[in-house]
């Protein structure tokens, strides 16, 4: 492990009913800063899974997830500090709805960080701006489609200015015309050096974004290379079969 | 025949004579008293236990809390008492055995009731807690939210919307039933009544009235929660 590696995970299991599903079977990978590893596979695969335990969304069974060299499957790291620096975009948005588009953004910066509120205010319209969506500030989540939802999603995350991105199936509920402008802002995340790990069905953005593509499979990683290796000379008899399937 | 000045004297008897308008109003100033002190108590209690046995229910199975184990099994006992035996039985338990050396009506009767109270708005709130979508809760904990936080600031004010029109059902509940406060003696709305039937002799009048006031109260009542819950409603489009 270097200097710049971000999240190392080794051996991670995750099983459910006592053994009987293995969800995820011997996970060991590094995460360096500056990548964008998307991560592709059937669905039960694992890959989802494998998302959520980065951020203990999932608890796992057994193994070790160090992010910034600290153990936080260890019970007595405090989780809380390092999933501020980790922001998480869902397939379903999960805006809160009883908030205003500026204080979904606000609220973890105030509350958590203790930013004054004009301060937080300024970052979150900022932020907005990028993603071409500062008139909607004073709307609420209710009042917006599918891919702006997703858009604020990924800037409320972004307002607490984490060190690493996990997004889990960004696109997935999505109107097939509004996956392009979801995308597009995660693109440009990944043009500024953001660190992201991307569970995706977009083999596209996969080729064109991704510094790294794993290809998951009943819990194992079964293969994993660029981009380019991975979808024009893919090596593992399964992994062929399910690009035939979906490109 | 003899119809309209009978009921005149009536009128007059049980209203009129020795300022008894008065003693209907220090009534429902108690009856009103006990209802929001016990409200207040009953909702505070509700939340405690509701996110105690929420908070049980959906912990990660890997570290079962033992903390929350007994808090989990005090709160199912406290809500089996209480929903297992009658309001009155409680009040007159709680009036003539544990407080047995006070004379505060108003205080017990707050508690009594709160306490009831608690045990019915527990279950109301538990549920409008489990409706949540999960989700809610995931990307509370994912910004860095603790438990306690995401259910504060996310999970609860969701939850209050969701269960508004069961919790105001409680309410108007309450307020109907706080009339048997009368077996320990407490001057409210009822006593009142029965006091003056008491002194005239005369059933109609005090009995009709309060039932109106109790009528018009929960009317009132029932209007305020409408409005709320539209108005809670309408932050959303």
């Amino acid at each position: 492990m270097n200097d710049k590696t971000l999240i190392s995970v080794s051996d991670l299991k995750k099983y459910y009913n006592g053994g009987s599903i293995k969800a995820l079977d011997g996970i060991s990978e590094e995460i360096r800063k500056g990548e964008v590893v998307v991560v592709i596979g059937p669905s039960g695969s694992g890959k989802s899974t494998f998302l959520r335990c980065l951020n203990l969304l999932e608890v796992p069974t057994g193994g070790h997830i160090l992010f910034n060299g600290a153990d936080i499957t260890d019970e007595k790291t405090d989780i809380n500090l390092h999933r501020r620096k980790m922001g998480m975009v869902f397939q379903h948005f999960n805006l809160f709805p009883h908030m205003t588009i500026l204080r979904n953004m606000t609220a973890a910066p105030i509350k958590i960080l203790k930013r004054r509120r004009e301060e937080a205010d300024a970052q979150a319209m900022a932020l907005l701006k990028r993603v071409g969506l500062e008139d909607r500030a004073n709307a609420y989540p209710s009042q917006l489609s599918g891919g702006q939802k997703q858009r604020i999603a990924i800037v409320r995350a972004l307002c607490m200015s984490p060190e690493v991105m996990l997004f889990d199936e960004p696109t997935s509920a999505l109107d097939p015309e509004m996956v392009g402008e979801v995308l597009e802002v995660m693109k440009q995340l990944a043009n500024e050096g953001m660190t992201m790990i991307v569970v995706t069905h977009e083999m596209g953005f996969a080729r064109e974004v991704g510094s790294r593509v794993i290809f998951m499979d009943e819990g194992r990683v079964v293969e994993e290379n660029t981009p380019s290796a991975v979808f024009d000379r893919p090596q593992s008899g399964r992994l062929k079969s399910f690009l035939a399937k979906v490109l | 025949m003899e119809f309209w000045p009978e009921l005149q004297k009536d009128f007059y008897q049980s209203f009129v004579e020795g300022g008894r308008w008065l003693l209907y109003i220090k009534g429902l100033g108690t009856t009103l008293l006990v209802t929001l002190l016990a409200l207040i108590l009953g909702i505070a209690l509700g939340i405690i236990i509701a996110v105690i046995r929420a908070a049980h229910d959906q912990q990660a199975l890997r570290k079962v809390n033992p903390v929350l184990k007994i808090l989990n099994a005090l709160c199912k006992v406290y809500t089996t008492v209480i929903r297992g035996t009658p309001m009155m039985v409680q009040l007159l338990i709680m009036y003539f055995v544990i407080f047995s050396n006070t004379r505060n009506q108003i205080g017990v009767a707050v508690l009594a009731f709160g306490i009831n109270s608690g045990a019915y708005a527990s279950e109301i709130i538990r549920g409008g807690i489990m409706s949540v979508d999960p989700g809610q809760m995931e990307a509370g904990r994912s910004l860095g939210f603790g438990y306690a936080g995401t259910m504060r600031l996310i999970i609860i004010p969701q939850a209050i919307k969701m269960i508004l029109p069961a919790l105001g059902n409680e309410l108007i509940t309450l307020l109907k039933e706080t009339s048997i406060v009368t077996v320990i003696g407490l001057r409210d709305l009822t006593k009142a009544a029965m006091l003056i039937q008491g002194k005239t002799y005369q059933a109609f009048m005090p009995l009709i009235a309060i039932a109106l006031i109790y009528l018009a109260l929960v009317m009132i009542l029932s209007w305020l929660l409408g409005s709320l819950e539209r108005r809670l409603r309408a932050s959303e489009r």
